[in-house]
């Protein structure tokens, strides 16, 4: 059948499952807009800003597992969706970005709305594209498809110029692809991972430090499994959240910069490690000279090049965190050992002691709110059921400390490259992809204004999320970081005029709510989420100045944690 | 340490780029690239030659790796290679005992004179580095108007070697 590019991409997106395609029209996609319009498998989600757009497939992607689909348009389009690419690219999300371009006899002469996506993009996707020949189209986005969704999943861009949507070609769909230079492994080395579970076994301190990769490849139920049967103690990192059961006794927090005492303690004093699509990143292990001095590691990860690149590695592993956890817990429930049950006992007392600590504690007093009550009511009252998107600062370390996540993909948050302003689109790709179920989205003021203009959006499609906005008047972080480390000088951190948040989400077609009294934030949040069918954004007025605790200070070891 | 790594890569546009942006974006060493397609057009083969510890060599080869166009990779420094380069190099001639040491000198490092104009010679001569080297201080730099080198390209002996 003969189709112009534009029915193509229409065509392909539809044949490929897509449900939601989050895009802003513009003159290079016009003629893609003009086929959106004639069909009606996919539907085309119209945001406010093309940033929006990406952050919204890419919690999409997050929540389900799915691949986020993007379409904007060439130059401001593009440039516009950087931001949301590079954070999906951090935290290897897959999406895919159809990016119009000018028409090919015009690339290259600064023609009207050109710039080089391609080349403004290379750094921060998977792979990217420039189609110029329609009858590549196809298989081009199969492969953008492919790439982005297996092996480390990422962003793919493909650039599509307006004269290739307008060509014609003969089309149909392409199931398969293969290329001879992209193989994915799955399977991980039978011999090393028989090393790792004999390591394992001899530990007298073992832990199993886990990440994003474990969400990423569904291997909750493996990791959860293989550690309840060797009695390991988990931590998470921020990206690994859910992938363990934080209700588990098993589990010890989140660790790193703001983890556990007990988390923090456990990996620097542990004698074995076994790194689950983890990637040590520099706010996971504080110092790298300081990190886990006795430590054997284990690592299992997709990415041969996140193996040895900032902590050497004793057991390297490279395949699917799954399949390889699979095999793991197969071979260990065949040994049928315990481990050092006496080592491990020990282990756990001393895990204790350190629980002991209580580093999370905080007062709430009848005066002001504290920001971590409001998070532990909002768990309270979702029954820990809610999906959760944060954007970045304080409110965010407090979410991912104090709403304890049973389950996978439900904390959403930019991780690697923190980026402001990714919240409230984040929520509401997750609300599109659950219709119905609860999402909470835990903002700053400083982060909520980075993308506030989705309210719109989000009332032009009834998504009802419940917008917690921790309200403290300052660039909390940041200010904090100040305090501790440049003498209490507030350069740029006091945000001196703000809008009031609750006409603004009127204006904007929502419910409003503000809450100053400790004693009202049970009761407005569980008004607000009986409002099922409403956005609602609740105005949590907190304490101005309160801290995150633990904090390991930048250049420390994870051992030399402030607490309270 | 002194690594030269040798890469299949599909001959497509912007595949050079992807590589070179890998290596500005971390902060690697380039010390010579060269890249020319291959007898099969759809391929391409780089040759890069990089150094630094062994722990930032094995990241560089699994960051190539990585990067979708790269189809394969092989460190030539692992096993016995062989290492060519073409050095242009055009040297002064404006007297006959000028032009006849140019030519002596040449013969001596199997090169050959290229061009020839009243005041100037050209010379071109392949090999490893230091014989480049040793024949461009055998001219001394005060007779040298200008050079050019190809940087290396580089083959495996033997058996071994970068196939599909
Ligand atoms: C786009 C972007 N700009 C700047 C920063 C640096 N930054 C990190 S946290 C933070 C403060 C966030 O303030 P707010 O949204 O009010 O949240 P709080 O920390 O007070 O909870 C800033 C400015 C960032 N992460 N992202």
């Amino acid at each position: 059948m003969e189709l112009t590019g534009a029915e193509v991409i229409a065509r392909f997106l539809g044949d490929e499952g897509v449900e939601y395609l989050f895009g802003y029209p513009g003159g290079a996609v016009l003629h893609i807009y003009d086929a959106l319009y004639k069909q009606d498998k996919v539907k085309h989600i119209l945001v406010r800003h093309e940033q929006a757009a990406t952050h919204a497939a890419d919690g999409y992607a997050r929540s389900t597992g799915r691949p986020g689909v993007v379409l904007v348009t060439s130059g401001p389009g593009a440039t516009n969706a950087v931001t949301g690419i590079a954070t999906a690219y951090m935290d290897s999300i897959p999406m895919v970005i159809i990016t119009g371009q000018v028409p090919t006899k015009l690339i290259g002469n600064d023609a009207f709305q050109e710039v080089d996506t391609v080349g403004i993009t290379r750094p921060c996707v998977k792979h990217n594209f420039l189609v110029k020949d329609v009858n590549e189209l196809a298989l081009t986005l199969k492969k953008a498809f492919y790439i982005a969704t297996t092996g480390r999943p990422g962003p793919v861009v493909v650039d599509v110029p307006k004269d290739v949507t307008a060509q014609r070609t003969r089309y149909s769909y392409p199931d398969k692809v293969s290329l001879r230079s992209y193989n994915p492994v799955t399977r991980g080395h039978t011999g090393q991972v028989k090393r790792a579970l004999k390591m394992l076994l001899a530990a007298k301190r073992p832990i199993f430090y886990t990440g994003g990769g474990v969400i990423l490849d569904n291997a909750a139920q493996n990791l959860t499994e293989l550690a309840r049967l060797l009695r390991i103690p988990v931590t998470n990192t921020s990206m690994g959240l859910g992938g363990f059961p934080a209700s588990d006794p098993l589990f010890v927090g989140m660790l790193g910069m703001h983890g556990t005492y007990e988390a923090n303690m456990a990996m620097s004093r542990c004698d074995v490690m076994l790194a689950v699509g983890a990637r040590f990143d520099d706010r996971v292990t504080g110092n790298i000279e300081k990190f886990a001095p006795q430590a054997k590691i284990i690592h299992i990860d997709i990415d041969p090049s996140s193996i040895s690149k900032n902590v050497k590695v004793d057991i390297p592993i490279v395949g699917g965190v799954n399949a390889v956890l699979h095999d793991l817990l197969k071979m260990a429930q065949d040994a049928g050992s315990a481990g050092d049950v006496e080592s491990l006992d020990k282990w756990w007392e001393q895990i204790g002691q350190w629980r002991e600590r209580e580093c999370l504690h905080y007062e709430q007093g009848p005066e002001r709110i504290k920001p971590q009550y409001v998070i532990e009511t909002l768990f309270k009252v979702t029954k820990g059921d809610a999906y959760v998107a944060s954007d970045v600062g304080q409110h965010q370390m407090w979410a991912a400390q104090f709403y304890r996540f049973d389950k996978p993909r439900r904390w959403v948050n930019s991780g690697g490259l923190g980026t402001m302003g990714f919240g409230l689109p984040a929520a509401m790709g997750i609300q599109f992809a659950h219709p119905g179920e609860m999402v909470a989205c835990i903002v700053g003021d400083g982060g909520i204004q980075m993308n506030i203009q989705e309210l719109s959006t989000c009332l032009q499609y009834r998504l009802p999320l419940k917008i917690i906005l921790i309200n403290n008047g300052y660039l909390g972080m940041v200010r904090q970081w100040q305090e501790f480390f440049y003498d209490e000088r507030y350069s740029q951190t006091l945000v001196e005029s703000q809008p009031d948040f609750v006409k603004l989400a009127e204006a904007y077609g929502h419910v409003g709510m503000r809450v100053t009294d400790p004693a009202e934030v049970e009761s407005a949040l569980k008004s607000a989420f009986a409002m099922k069918d409403r956005l609602v954004l609740i105005d949590f007025v907190v304490e101005p100045t309160e801290n995150v605790y633990p904090m390991v200070p930048a250049g420390a070891g994870l051992e030399e944690m402030l607490l309270l | 340490m002194r690594h030269i790594i040798s890469l299949l890569m599909e001959n497509e546009a912007g595949a050079l780029s992807r590589v070179v942006g890998l290596f500005s974006a971390r902060g690697y060493n380039i010390e010579s690239l060269t890249v020319a397609v291959t007898e099969d057009p759809s391929l391409s083969r780089m040759t890069l030659v990089t150094n630094g510890s062994d722990e930032v060599i094995e990241q560089i080869t699994k960051q190539l790796n990585k990067l979708i166009d790269v189809v394969k990779l092989l460190e030539l420094t692992d096993g016995p290679h062989i290492e060519r380069e073409l050095l242009l190099v055009k040297v002064k001639a404006a007297t006959n005992p000028q032009k006849a040491e140019i030519t002596r000198l040449a013969a001596i490092f199997g090169g050959r004179v290229i061009d020839v104009s009243p005041l100037s010679y050209t010379v071109e001569i392949t090999g490893g580095e230091n014989k480049l080297e040793a024949f461009i201080k055998a001219f001394g730099s005060d007779n040298i108007l200008e050079t050019v080198r190809s940087g290396v390209s580089a083959i495996s002996r033997g058996e071994r070697g970068l196939q599909i």
